[in-house]
Formats: C-alpha cells, sequence, structure tokens
C-alpha cells in the first residue's frame, strides 16, 4: 500500500483498529527516542557497511560537510528514497557527475563516461540500500517505516530546500578521491 | 554442477547484475539467467521458461515481491522451485510476511556473495 507515494511497513496496515492502535503505541516510544533515532553514529555505520560490502571500499567521513560544495562539480547526481510510517522524511544522496560515475563501476565492474541510466540506476540503489540500512539501526523503524522506490535526479545548478525539519543529519565522505554527501531529512516523527 | 535457471526480479538492473555476479562466485555455473523487472514481468517469465531458482527483490513498482511471491503459488507457477527475497527489508515482521508467502530464504541488502552462496546452494543441494 502507498501512503504519500512511500510504501509503509506492512504490518501497520493491515487492519483499521489495530493499526490505529499499533501506530498509536509506536508513536510514544519513537518520539520519546528521538536521540536514538537520530543518532549520527547510525549514518555513519550505514554508510561504512553500504560502501565496503557493495563497492569493497572503505569511506573516511569528511570532517565538514562544506567539502561537498569545495568539491562541487557542475554537474550532479541526487538520488531520494521517501520514508514513510512512523517516520516521514528522506535519505538522499548527492555527489558530483565523476563520484556518480565511480560509485556505478565500482558496483558493475563496468566503465561510465557519461550519466547514463545505468549510473543513475546504480545511484538510485545505493541510497535506496543507505536508508534500509539506517532505519534497520533502530528496531521500531526497521518494523515500521516504509522506503519508496528510489528517485534521482541529474543536473546542474540546482538546490534541494527542506522546510523546518524535525531533525537532519547531514554528513560527507570521500573513497579514493570522491566526494559524496548523505542526508536524512525527519520531517515527522510518530 | 548441472546447469541452474535463475530468475532474478529487480526494478534495478544494476542490482540484477550483481546478483547474478554473486551466483556466478557462488559457484553457479553453467548459469543461465532471466531477468524480470518488476513481479508482473516476473510473472510473464514463469509461464514461458523453466527455472532452478528465482530471487526477487520486495520493493518494486507494478506488482512487488510479497504479491508476485503469493502469485505464483496461486497460479501454480515453478512448483518446488525455491525462492529467495533480497531486499533491504530487514525486520523480523518482513521475514515472517516473506516466510509465510513462501519464501525459502531471505538475503538482506547490502548482501556479500557469501552470503549469498551461503543461502542459495543449500536450497539447490535439496532440491
Amino acid at each position: 500500500m502507498l501512503l504519500n507515494g512511500v510504501r509503509t511497513a506492512e504490518n501497520t496496515l493491515m487492519s483499521g483498529d489495530g493499526t490505529e492502535k499499533l501506530e498509536s503505541g509506536m508513536a510514544q516510544s519513537l518520539r520519546e527516542s528521538v536521540h536514538v533515532v537520530s543518532d549520527p553514529r547510525n549514518l555513519d555505520a550505514s554508510v561504512e557497511e553500504v560502501f565496503e560490502l557493495m563497492l569493497g571500499v572503505r569511506c573516511e567521513r569528511s570532517k565538514d560537510a562544506s567539502v561537498m560544495a569545495a568539491n562541487a562539480e557542475p554537474e550532479s547526481v541526487t538520488a531520494v528514497v521517501g520514508f514513510g510510517g512512523l517516520l516521514s522524511g528522506a535519505c538522499v544522496f548527492r555527489c558530483g557527475a565523476s563520484a556518480a560515475m565511480r560509485v556505478a563501476a565500482r558496483m558493475t565492474g563496468m566503465e561510465f563516461h557519461q550519466i547514463d541510466e545505468t549510473v543513475k540506476d546504480g545511484i538510485g540503489e545505493i541510497c535506496n540500500m543507505l536508508a534500509g540500512a539506517w532505519k534497520g539501526k533502530v528496531p521500531d523503524l526497521a518494523a515500521h517505516c516504509g522506503l519508496s522506490v528510489p528517485a534521482v535526479i541529474t543536473g546542474r545548478d540546482y538546490n534541494l530546500h527542506v522546510q523546518a525539519p524535525e531533525f537532519q543529519l547531514e554528513h560527507a565522505y570521500n573513497f579514493e578521491d570522491a566526494h559524496f554527501a548523505v542526508t536524512i531529512v525527519c520531517d515527522s516523527l510518530q | 554442477m548441472r546447469e541452474v535457471r535463475a530468475l532474478i526480479v529487480d526494478d534495478s538492473s544494476v542490482m540484477r547484475k550483481i546478483v547474478e555476479r554473486a551466483l556466478r562466485q557462488a559457484g553457479l555455473d553453467p548459469l543461465v539467467v532471466h531477468e524480470a523487472c518488476s513481479g508482473t514481468e516476473g510473472l510473464e517469465v514463469l509461464k514461458a521458461a523453466q527455472v532452478d531458482l528465482i530471487l526477487s527483490d520486495i520493493n518494486m513498482p507494478s506488482m512487488d515481491g510479497l504479491e508476485f511471491l503469493r502469485q505464483i503459488r496461486a497460479q501454480n507457477l515453478a512448483p518446488g522451485v525455491p525462492v529467495v527475497m533480497i531486499t533491504t527489508e530487514s525486520s523480523e515482521e518482513h521475514v515472517k510476511q516473506a516466510i509465510l508467502a513462501g519464501a525459502r530464504g531471505y538475503i538482506r541488502k547490502p548482501f556479500t556473495a557469501e552470503q549469498v552462496k551461503e543461502r542459495v546452494l543449500p536450497l539447490l543441494t535439496a532440491a
């Protein structure tokens, strides 16, 4: 079932009365544990896990998130995976064209010279796995928060704006001189 | 080893290639791979081709992996063929739903080739 374009966890939607009780109960639990949900270490661990297992590389976290701006390329790739259910928001993966091609090359063993459909597909899948790994760090989120299919945006000179999120984590990382940023935006937490 | 015919269902073409590579690294050779980008397309493949193994994502547009599983059983397609879910969804509830729908295995993304080997080979040996 889709909720605002986001697939919610099946068990929160199985029946009317049961669903309301479950979501109400979980809401209390997550509201009280917002510090656990927003723990920045979960994001670092998720990035480490996904990049080591799927690309075979170790990522270093850049101390300053503005390193992305310093390494900005004219063309960039942004993937977004929405969260729905107990937590509403999104996981955003952002990088320049050369980093996107490097990531896709590592995933597929192929070489890329432009941002084609395969590169976009690979970046979307990386974002999907990051979103899944991140929510999997908190059991209540793993069970009661669903993921949308990835959306990938490519282009030049665009910005992503989020209005007054509940919380937002933005970390920059690099591997082999490829820079990227991962942002978790939480619009609301039930 | 005898030839293995696998159906890989995932809306990501990159992920289908990664799963195929993991199957080859697991020692499945010769391997014939059929691909589908949704449950709907997966059902069409099963109506036209015989397979020994099905690996499916859950979160896909058109028809998701759980409905795909239910439809395989409802339409009596690929009887006895093991289905392994490969997905970012990893909660106990998701695993339970997949098993109830007929899955014989569950692999969480991201995964290693070794994990694919551990979960897939015993199913083929048993079959």
